[in-house]
């Protein structure tokens, strides 16, 4: 299956990209987006508390399942208003 | 109205979103942006965000203050991109039939707005270096 990555604020700068598909096997869940972030830039170890997912436009936590065509972005900390 | 626009924020349009006959209050929040942070000088706010996902959260936090404050009307306008020192970066407008509901509603929503909608503000400083506020750095060498 193919998921769209998407990163925002730090967590972009961090990895070096907004936006990658990225390719993953059928059972793969959000815990497989965690280990490809780790295997970019080892620097999101430390950010992994800071960090939420959010899929397809809502928050998710623990280990989720993922489907093909799903959109996950990596949220660190908010900070508008 | 819940928006998020690159535009000035005409605050008299978001209070008249809010406006209607039934209600007795409207309360206002309004979010400036500093010109220090951190004790150094800003040159700029930079504000970004996940658009789609932040409105259908906005949309969420004022359906839950409209349901538990029985308001009548809630709007959100946020800044994005570039935004000078001393320009709202944010403003919440309630209406209720009276002051207790529009007040305690307007709090829930800035309050909820801050600690849950995916908007980012980058500070920029004048000496050229630049900040998320509360995020770890992305400075590879403070990376352990």
């Amino acid at each position: 299956m193919i998921v769209k990555l998407r990163l925002f604020a730090s967590a972009k700068e961090l990895a070096g990209f907004s936006e990658r598909d990225i390719p993953l096997t059928e059972a793969a869940t959000t815990e497989d987006i965690w280990s490809y972030l780790i295997h970019q830039r080892d620097g999101f170890r430390a950010w992994r508390p800071s960090i939420r997912f959010a899929v397809n436009c809502e928050y998710v936590t623990g280990s989720v399942p993922l489907k093909d065509g799903d959109e996950v972005a990596v949220i660190p900390p908010v900070s508008g208003g | 109205m819940i928006r998020l626009q690159h535009e000035r924020i005409d605050v008299d349009e978001v209070i008249r979103s809010v406006l209607g006959t039934s209600s007795g209050a409207v309360d206002v929040f309004i979010g400036t942006t500093r010109d220090r942070a951190n004790g150094k000088p800003v040159r700029t706010l930079a504000y970004e965000a996940h658009e789609l996902m932040a409105v259908r959260e906005i949309e969420k936090i004022a359906a839950e203050a409209s349901q538990r404050w029985k308001t009548d009307r809630i709007s959100v306008v946020h800044r994005l991109g570039l935004v000078k020192g001393g320009e709202a970066s944010v403003v919440v407008a309630v209406s209720s039939a009276h002051r207790a509901e529009a007040f305690e509603a307007c709090r829930f929503v800035i309050d909820t707005l801050k600690k849950d909608v995916p908007i980012w503000k980058q500070e920029v400083y004048e000496d050229g270096s630049s900040e998320w506020p509360g995020h770890l750095s992305v400075q590879p060498s403070n990376i352990p």
